[in-house]
């Protein structure tokens, strides 16, 4: 198996506040391979977007990393003070945020936020990096790509800015691209586009994903693996296709089941009873306890860790209380 | 943009009107305006006389139309306590305000803004806190005490510098200035001060505070995220974005300078036309004081209009006349 | 009764009250303000001397520096004037005068602002409109001129008003310079809550809308409110001080802490500071501790910030 791209180790992350401390993500650890597209999915508040945060190292104060490695191809940048980070970020690591309006500074052109973030990371003149900069909006889809590039983010639709926002984030060609909901506020039909496009240009720039999204159906179109987080843990992590066919978690079996399918008649939508709990009253034991259908005594005391369970891993105890009948 | 420009065009001259209503109310209603034009030294005759050729008893709209004729024109009338013409005062006065203000308007601006960067970018260091708590200071020292205590510090104790007039002055027509010489400069400096630290203080706390806000904005995380470095991220993005808002209001704060210039006038007595209204407001001059309402509507709706367009210079999204797509 | 004191329970319990005891700086501030506002209201019990009290004064202690310097006496702690007043006492009938100018104006501000403001919000249309315009107008002129154009034009009505007028016209000129913002932020939130479907319901029901403006949408805007009533005792005990300073603000007879700086100021040169540093320092006191309460309000009550 060749190194990893990205490795997370037991990644804790905490926000002090005037109530105590929260601990927003706990031991979370998982794997990205060079060139995988993986996918983070979950409910709002499970910690997605702040494993995404984290990784770039932005995360807003007074939130910080309590303790765990982030490693970026075997080498530590969890700990690197703020101008190594900086260096990384954008030409190692991209980062593509929600909302395309407030994502681009609306008072300068398109192509000056594109030529800036190039000359910052790749030694090219200024005629050269806007001549890049063309390309990469023509990359991305943008017709009329030479006049459109001295035009300002409102004179753009919402999808034109989001592949505005993803051809910045490849400007300088980095291997791992952190998408933090990128279609969520887009329309549904460009929602397709968008995930297609990113799809294309990190195939083509062998570039690894970080996808983060609610949306199982964008996973199952785009991703290699996926992770399903719950209150900030690890419920389950394996190939999609294992995961939404075969999810060994109750949460994740939960989730697939609460997608309405085409094909079947139903009268009331399926859910799962109850809520995700609030960061300050997690239960002891796994966190899912109160809300799964499968819940028996151990659930509620111990907190189960990730075991691999047939072709994918599941944090558990069913799948332990099995194995140890077996 | 020229549909917006007429229509600011049109409330100016709306705001015009009203407020010269208002110094028409007065000149007619409040004293006499026959002794508002004529000064108190005229005889009966001339009483009579301008009585008649006023025709005060024309209709109101009449007699409005004429003030306003007149005043376009910087007619006002006689002062009630000088004698002399309104007009003639005004210009007189007019230039050693302007330069105050100006200074002062510079000194504001020039330490404010730099000093609200500061502020927002160590913010929570114990120095952006000081700096906090120094302007809370500045807001709550009325101007008038800043004057004295400098007047106290500088020119009494310390003898540095002088605490009242202007100095020495050039003339070019009827333009004076006193920046030309260093005894003019000498005699600016500290009214200059005091009149600029309450303007300073409130553009060192929106600067601060709208920096704060834009380096809160996505946007701004997202160059962060692009690796841009501090320098571009403060000074290219946030820098450019705080300072859109901060121009309007500074313009606006310009034409308040000018009227605050009154108290800084007094402490200094300073030959402007702010001390020249107080004197009006004490011995109730009317038609000083209408004039004065005049000029000073004028100078702060033209000022509006300006910053006005210069918003339109600056944020693109408002020049925007082509489509969406 | 039992309504207010689950209300003061809940007050103690929440955010604001904790706020307040974790910022040294705003019990400090309140403990000056407190101080100042209690020497200025009980003046005749707590001051040494009564400056006003012609009998009492002695010509030969004119002119005294405070006690700690070396012409100075122990009777007069901060020196007197020139007609041997003691300075400490007259600062607490100053600050008297100054702060009853100033809360009388806020209140005056805060009830034209909050009632326009309502008006303009729930009726809306032209009402609103031409409301919103005057405030516009009057936004864009600052306010010392307007005070000084109102006080200037009672003085030429009355030319031989009494102190009580005088007063009246005072406070209505400072009044007049402060009502706008409270009356663009009541408007801002009466038009939200007037959208809102109880609202609605309670007007299909028939009740009036003055009293729905009254018991729903007053208690949500009373948090910014306050914040600006605080902001703004500070900035109206300024204006009158400046008015005063300038010599058309508070009759000679009831001197402010503005009036005791002027007089003051003309013993400047002959090194006599103490007559009008003190009256400036108390000023300074009393604004810098109301303002910095108003800060800490304004912080504590917006969520954002928590």
């Amino acid at each position: 198996m060749s190194t990893p791209l990205l490795e997370v180790r037991h990644l804790r992350v905490e926000f002090p506040t005037r109530r105590g401390t929260l601990l927003a993500l706990d031991d979370i650890s998982f794997d990205i391979a060079p060139g995988e597209i993986l996918g983070v999915v979950g409910e709002s508040g499970a910690g997605k977007s702040l494993t995404g945060a984290a990784i770039i190292g932005l995360l807003d104060p007074p939130g910080r990393i309590a303790s765990g490695e982030i490693l970026l191809e075997g080498k530590r940048i969890d700990n690197l003070p703020y101008e190594q980070m900086r260096k990384i970020r954008g030409r190692q690591i991209g980062a593509i945020f929600q909302d395309p309006l407030t994502s681009l500074n609306p008072l300068y052109t398109v192509g000056r936020q594109l030529t800036e973030t190039i000359t910052t990371h790749l030694s090219l003149s200024e005629a050269q990096a806007r001549k890049r900069a063309i390309e990469l909006l023509q990359e991305t889809g943008i017709p009329a790509a030479e006049q459109r590039i001295d035009q300002y983010p409102h004179q753009f639709s919402g999808g034109m800015r989001q592949r505005v926002v993803i051809a910045l984030a490849l400007a300088a060609s980095p291997k791992l691209i952190v998408a933090d909901e990128p279609t969520t506020a887009l329309d549904v039909s460009i929602q397709a586009q968008i995930i297609s496009l990113l799809k294309r240009i990190c195939k083509e720039q062998g570039a690894a994903v970080m996808l983060v999204t609610h949306d199982m159906g964008v996973i199952a179109e785009t991703c290699d693996r996926v992770a399903v987080m719950y209150a900030g843990r690890i419920a389950e992590i394996g190939p999609v296709a294992e995961v939404i066919h075969r999810p060994a978690h109750p949460y994740t079996a939960g989730l697939m089941g609460s997608i309405p399918a085409m094909d079947e008649d139903r009268e009331r939508l399926l859910q799962i009873d109850g809520a995700m709990p609030r960061l300050n009253a997690i239960p002891a034991g796994c966190a899912y306890n109160p809300r799964c259908p499968k819940v028996f005594e151990r659930c509620r005391v111990e907190r189960p860790v990730l075991e691999p369970v047939a072709s994918t891993s599941a944090a558990c105890w069913l799948h332990a209380v099995q194995k140890e009948v077996v | 943009m020229l549909v917006f420009i007429l229509r600011r065009l049109a409330q100016a001259v709306i705001v015009m009107l009203t407020v010269a209503f208002i110094a028409f109310m007065l000149f007619q209603y409040v004293g006499d305006p026959v002794t508002n034009l004529l000064g108190q030294d005229a005889t009966q005759e001339q009483r009579e006389a301008l009585r008649k050729d006023l025709g005060l008893d024309a209709p109101f709209p009449v007699q409005f139309a004429r003030f306003i004729g007149n005043a376009v024109q910087g007619e006002f009338g006689l002062s009630l306590r000088q004698g002399r013409k309104v007009s003639s005062l005004f210009v007189e006065r007019f230039p050693a305000t302007l330069e105050l203000s100006m200074v002062a308007g510079l000194i504001a601006l020039g330490v404010g803004i730099p000093l609200g960067v500061y502020a927002a970018l160590r913010r929570g260091k114990a120095s952006s806190q000081a700096l906090m708590m120094l302007s809370l200071l500045g807001v709550s020292l009325p101007t008038f005490l800043i004057g004295i205590l400098l007047i106290l510090v500088f020119a009494v104790w310390l003898k540095w510098l002088p605490s009242f007039g202007r100095g020495d002055v050039v003339s070019f027509g009827t333009w004076t200035t006193g920046l030309l010489t260093v005894d003019g400069l000498r005699h600016v400096l500290l009214p200059a001060i005091t009149l600029s630290v309450f303007q300073l203080t409130l553009i060192m706390r929106l600067v601060r505070s709208e920096m704060l806000e834009v380096l809160r904005t996505d946007y701004i995380k997202f160059a962060r995220a692009r690796g841009l470095s501090n320098n571009a991220v403060y000074f290219g993005h946030a820098l450019k974005n705080t300072l859109v808002p901060v121009i309007t209001i500074t313009g606006l704060q310009l034409g308040s300078l000018i009227a605050f210039a009154i108290i800084t006038e007094t402490v200094f007595q300073w030959p402007g036309m702010g001390l020249l209204f107080i004197q009006a407001v004490q011995f109730a001059d009317i038609p000083v004081m209408a004039a004065y309402l005049c000029l000073i509507s004028f100078i702060f709706v033209t000022i509006n209009l300006l910053v006005d367009l210069l918003y339109f210079a600056v944020d693109p999204r408002l020049r925007v006349e082509g489509k969406v797509h | 009764m039992a309504s207010t004191t689950s209300a003061l329970t809940r007050f103690l319990d929440g955010d604001v009250w904790h706020s307040f005891k974790e910022s040294k700086v705003a019990m400090m501030a309140a403990v000056i303000a407190f101080i100042c506002i209690f020497c200025a209201l009980f003046a005749d019990v707590v001051a040494p001397h009564n400056p006003f009290d012609l009998a009492s004064l002695e010509l030969m202690d004119a002119r005294l520096p405070p006690a700690w310097m070396a012409e100075g006496s122990s009777k007069y702690l901060l020196g007197t004037d020139d007609q041997g007043r003691d300075i400490l006492s007259a600062l607490m009938y100053g600050a008297r005068i100054s702060l009853f100018v100033g809360l009388a104006s806020v209140l005056l501000s805060m009830v034209i602002g909050v009632g326009l403001g309502l008006l303009a919000g729930f009726v809306g249309g032209k009402i609103d409109a031409f409301i919103m315009r005057i405030c516009d107008v009057m936004l864009s002129f600052p306010s010392i001129l307007v005070a000084l154009l109102i006080d200037g034009v009672g003085r030429a009505m009355f030319p031989n008003a009494h102190d009580a007028l005088a007063f009246m016209v005072l406070i209505l000129a400072i009044s007049l310079t402060g009502w706008v913002q409270y009356a663009r932020t009541v408007r801002g939130s009466t038009m939200v809550e007037r959208n809102k479907e109880y609202v609605q319901a309670a007007r299909v029901i028939g009740v009036k809308s003055s009293r729905i403006m009254w018991r729903h949408v007053l208690p949500n805007v009373l948090g910014p409110v306050m914040v600006l009533a605080t902001i703004q005792v500070a900035s109206a005990i300024i204006t009158e001080a400046t008015l005063s300073f300038l010599g058309v603000g508070v009759p000679p007879t009831s001197p402010s802490l503005g009036t005791l700086i002027r007089v003051g100021n003309d013993f400047l040169f002959s090194g006599e500071w103490w007559i009008t540093i003190w009256p400036g320092l108390m000023l300074v006191l009393i604004a810098l501790s109301v303002n910095l309460l108003g800060d800490w309000l304004r912080d504590a009550l917006n969520p954002r910030l928590r």
